[in-house]
């Protein structure tokens, strides 16, 4: 029976059964059905100790390979410093629950309050709550708050150059609760906004979802396009990455009603694609329909500031099935992290990773494009650290040369497409080595 | 210690810096060369602070929570087991913590066999054919496992089925997460112990049903002792079943969903299987599906070819993606290392000591506080305040006062059949001593009651904040700092 994470002895068990007046465990069962007891044996190892577990996880880390990632699709190698990680594992943060309590939890609502201000002014935005899943989960909340935002209009008009993961996630979300979905194709590599506009005139769009920058790495001009929509009486929710919104024109700036994203570029590991954060911001006349926690300041009844969760009226533990969404938590932990990461960036740092990355992804494209393998596919478009090429190389085959010396080469987009990206990570000699690799299997 | 108020903005000083990067040795600057008005104007008002700054003010931040580290967290319906610290660190290894989530598969296999192995484990104890990770917490594996349901309703041409049963005394999650999947809840009515009503049930199930959404033990910790009849019955109405697993802990070694006639559930690793709550979230809410519905759970999904490789699959039946990548494969590994931990032969104490524990403090308190339903509960269970109503201190001012004892509150004013409900559930992994502790506490609270009310109503009253203006700040949301500037 004894295990280091269950304290009972038999002579604690006799004395708990004994107050509880039953004579063994099983009788605490006996409301039962005697034939769902199960009796078998759990097909999972006999435990192991922390020596066998530390070394189990060894053998299968040896499986895995840690590469030098030229590539981004959503999840990019990004630097973060030491204090992050550190600070994350202090455990009172850690082993919180959502902070129910406030009297007891302002170290978790103070650091959300700071998260919402920080994404806040990143996106440009009046309010931000305390994070979703991930950006294709917070673009899916965003589309419910259009449509919720409009009186019986039921259709959502998604650009083709948002990334194919939010498109399938929004597309997944749109069936199933009973939404119009249309996905315009893009125009060379950007929203067709002119056709997205003809879509509306039907008057039954309450809304449009586009990124920045796209899939392909764009950074898209939408001058005067939220003006057009809110003509139309519709709304405009801007996916964008939060790191680069540090140099980036902000969907506040575009005139967006609501800014989406995910927050893995905000340092965080890419650990196999999570955690991760969403963020969601909106502009003050959508907040009440906003998803999910939101932290308030306020004072305690010494005159002390304080914070509190707060508009709880929209959320399902007070509306169930009225609620504004399902959500009840968040990525507590990981906005945690993404505060300390812009606490220490600051407004300089991030300037600065978005100049690194720039510099270094302009350095590669041009020296890709120099080997005369590879043309830009959007000649002219302007990008920061992803960019899209094209070219007649068999991309498979040289992602697997470039596997063998410890690249992750571009995803390959398909038809003769392929994306690049780089960070502040990555050095000018990696760069020049794999310009060298991939000329060389030309 | 030292009351600590100050925000990281407060902090900030121009010029100061917390980071360092490398020079910028590219010898052209790009950036200056994007057009301007793709630029942002207005002024990023990050802090400027520098490393030291930074350290300690989250640190000083961390003093003023509370977690399971810290002490007792009796919440119902939570689980706040103790997080094991080995989870920490192997899941914060380099051989995982730097993979991109779209390397070629030969190049993650050891991470691909972690899921695979977690899948698999899930579903040996949990009685169900298969499981995917990507859902990234237990309301969303509740909205991901309706989406099975639909699926399967879709599937079989059957486009009438567009309601689902939930019962009263369900979590809040449950009808929201059904509203979100588009299905229309409909309400069954619990017995005054909490359990369903087959009498209620028999008239709702008709061919507009897609299934009902149970927890078991419900909400108020007693066992549904009817679940196979009820199984029998919805079944029978073309129906399925979908388990609600933040109640799986008191099961977990002894019962198994699959077992009782269950065809979808979602776990939440973050509650039965130890991984941190992380003060709200990452968690995650992985979903099992009977055989029968394999082929509906979401993409992408992690699979094994009889020579032992693991690959990423995308099934065409699937309802399509819930998540961007693989979910929280983070919080996959702590829950995987724990299952290690306890091993086949340890897991199966979990439930049963989390039961003990449960039903040793509601004999103990049932003196001073109201219990309801008598009988032997499973992981938690619910009183209705104080048993003397005389001294009008309420569940809210026994709550707080317990913040000042060094206590964690329980969950307050859920189940919402009762009007003073008080839900405590200890977990395995406290000893008698802690919960000798915590009764002696609830008796001193109710004697205080008893003899000096409004002291207890004026609780807390060491806390670092107290009693905080929720209603000033629902009225007017300060929801940043430059709002709080505004106001100053």
């Amino acid at each position: 029976m004894s295990h280091k994470f269950i304290p009972h002895t038999e002579a604690d068990i006799r004395r708990m059964l004994d107050k509880i007046g039953v004579e063994s465990i099983d009788d605490l069962y006996r409301d039962v059905p005697a034939e769902v007891i199960f009796r078998g044996e759990y097909d999972i190892p006999s435990a192991m100790t922390e020596i066998e577990l530390r070394r189990h996880f060894e053998e299968l880390a040896a499986k895995n390979k840690n590469l030098t990632v030229f590539a981004g699709g959503g999840a990019y190698d990004h630097y973060s410093p030491s204090v992050v990680a550190h600070l994350l594992q202090r455990s009172e943060f850690y082993t919180a629950y959502t902070p129910y309590q406030p009297e007891i939890s302002q170290g978790t609502l103070q650091y959300i309050f700071e998260y919402q201000s920080m994404i806040s002014e990143l996106t440009g935005m009046e309010a931000t709550n305390a994070s979703m899943y991930d950006g294709a989960t917070a673009t899916a909340e965003a589309m419910f708050m259009m449509v919720a935002s409009t009186k019986k209009r039921n259709r959502v008009v998604l650009s083709e150059t948002l990334s194919e993961a939010v498109i399938n996630v929004v597309r997944t979300y749109a069936h199933y609760h009973g939404i119009n979905l249309t996905v315009v194709p893009a125009k060379e590599g950007v929203s067709d906004q002119e056709a997205i506009l003809k879509e509306m005139e039907a008057g039954d769009v309450a809304g449009v979802i586009v990124s920045c920058p796209n899939r392909y790495g764009i950074i898209e001009d939408f001058t005067g396009f939220a003006d057009k929509i809110h003509a139309l009486k519709g709304f405009l929710t801007i996916n964008a990455d939060p790191s680069a919104l540090a140099v980036l024109r902000t969907p506040a700036e575009w005139g967006a009603d609501i800014a989406v994203g995910d927050g893995q570029t905000l340092g965080m590991p890419l650990q196999f694609g999570g955690p991760y954060l969403g963020y969601i911001s909106c502009s003050k006349t959508m907040l009440r329909k906003m998803p999910g926690r939101v932290v308030g300041a306020t004072k305690d009844i010494d005159g002390k500031r304080g914070f509190v969760l707060t508009l709880q009226a929209r959320e399902q533990h007070i509306r169930r099935e009225k609620a504004t969404s399902n959500i009840c938590s968040n990525q507590s932990l990981m906005a945690l992290y993404a505060t300390i990461y812009l606490a220490l960036m600051g407004k300089q740092g991030m300037k600065e990773v978005n100049r690194l990355s720039c510099d270094g992804a302009h350095y590669l494209c041009n020296a890709l494009v120099a080997t005369g393998k590879f043309q830009p596919a959007f000649p002219g478009k302007p990008f920061l650290k992803e960019f899209t090429l094209r070219t007649d190389l068999d991309m498979a085959k040289v992602n697997e040369k470039l596997l063998e010396k410890g690249f992750m080469g571009p995803l390959v987009l398909g038809d003769g497409l392929v994306e690049f990206a780089v960070t502040e990570k990555r050095t000018r000699e990696e760069i020049d080595k794999l310009v060298e690799i991939i000329s060389k299997e030309a | 210690m030292k009351y600590y108020d100050k925000l990281i903005f407060e902090l900030s000083r121009p010029g100061r810096k917390g980071y360092e990067l490398p020079a910028d040795n590219y010898g052209h600057d790009s950036m200056a060369e994007l057009p301007a008005d793709l630029l942002r104007k207005e002024d990023l008002n990050l802090p400027e602070v520098t490393e030291l700054d930074v350290v300690r003010h989250y640190t000083n931040l961390s003093n003023k929570n509370f977690g399971v580290d810290t002490g007792f967290y009796p919440l119902g319906s939570c689980t706040m087991k103790y997080n094991p610290k080995i989870n920490e660190e192997v899941a914060a290894m380099p051989g995982f913590a730097s993979l991109h989530p779209l390397q070629n598969p030969d190049t993650v296999q050891g991470a691909l066999e972690l899921y695979y192995n977690l899948q698999h484990a899930l579903s040996s104890l949990s009685g169900l054919a298969e499981f995917t990770l990507n859902p990234y917490a237990g309301a969303h594996g509740e909205l991901t496992g309706l989406m099975v349901m639909r699926r399967y309703h879709e599937s079989r041409g059957d486009s009438k089925r567009t309601k689902v049963i939930v019962p009263d005394s369900a979590h809040g999650t449950n009808p929201a997460s059904a509203m979100v999947a588009g299905l229309e809840v409909v309400e069954v009515k619990s017995r005054p112990n909490g359990s369903i009503d087959i009498e209620d049930l028999k008239p709702l199930l008709d061919d507009t049903i897609a299934g009902i959404m149970m927890t078991n033990p419900n909400t108020l910790g007693m066992f549904e002792t009817e679940i196979l009849d009820i199984a029998k019955l919805v079944h029978e109405a073309g129906g399925l079943l979908y388990y609600d697993g933040a109640n799986f802990n008191p099961l977990l070694g002894r019962v198994r969903p699959g077992d009782m006639g269950f065809d979808i559930m979602h776990i939440n690793l973050h509650k039965t299987f130890s991984t941190p709550h992380g003060g709200g979230g990452p968690g995650s809410g992985p979903v099992g599906v009977a055989e029968h519905l394999r082929e509906f759970l979401p993409n992408p999904r992690v699979r094994k070819t009889d020579d032992g490789r693991f690959y990423v699959d995308f099934g065409k039946e699937s309802l399509g993606s819930v998540s961007t990548f693989f979910g929280n494969f983070g919080v996959m590994m702590r829950a995987y290392a724990y299952i290690l931990s306890l091993g086949k032969e340890g897991i199966r104490n979990v439930g049963p000591m989390a039961t003990l524990n449960a039903n040793y403090i509601k004999e103990n308190l049932k003196d001073d506080y109201l219990l309801p339903i008598e009988g032997v509960c499973k992981h938690e269970f619910v009183f209705d305040g104080l048993k003397d109503k005389s001294t009008g201190v309420t569940t809210l001012n026994v709550a707080k006062r317990l913040l000042d004892y060094g206590f964690h509150a329980p969950t307050i004013y859920f189940p919402l059949l009762f009007h003073e409900s008080m839900m405590i559930e200890p977990t395995e992994t406290e000893s008698i001593e802690t919960l000798d502790e915590f009764i002696d506490v609830l008796h001193k609270v109710a004697k205080e009651a008893r003899e000096n009310p409004e002291a207890v109503k004026d609780a807390p009253l060491t806390t670092a904040v107290r009693h905080l203006d929720e209603t000033g700040a629902a009225k007017k949301p300060i929801l940043t700092y430059k709002a709080l500037q505004a106001e100053a």
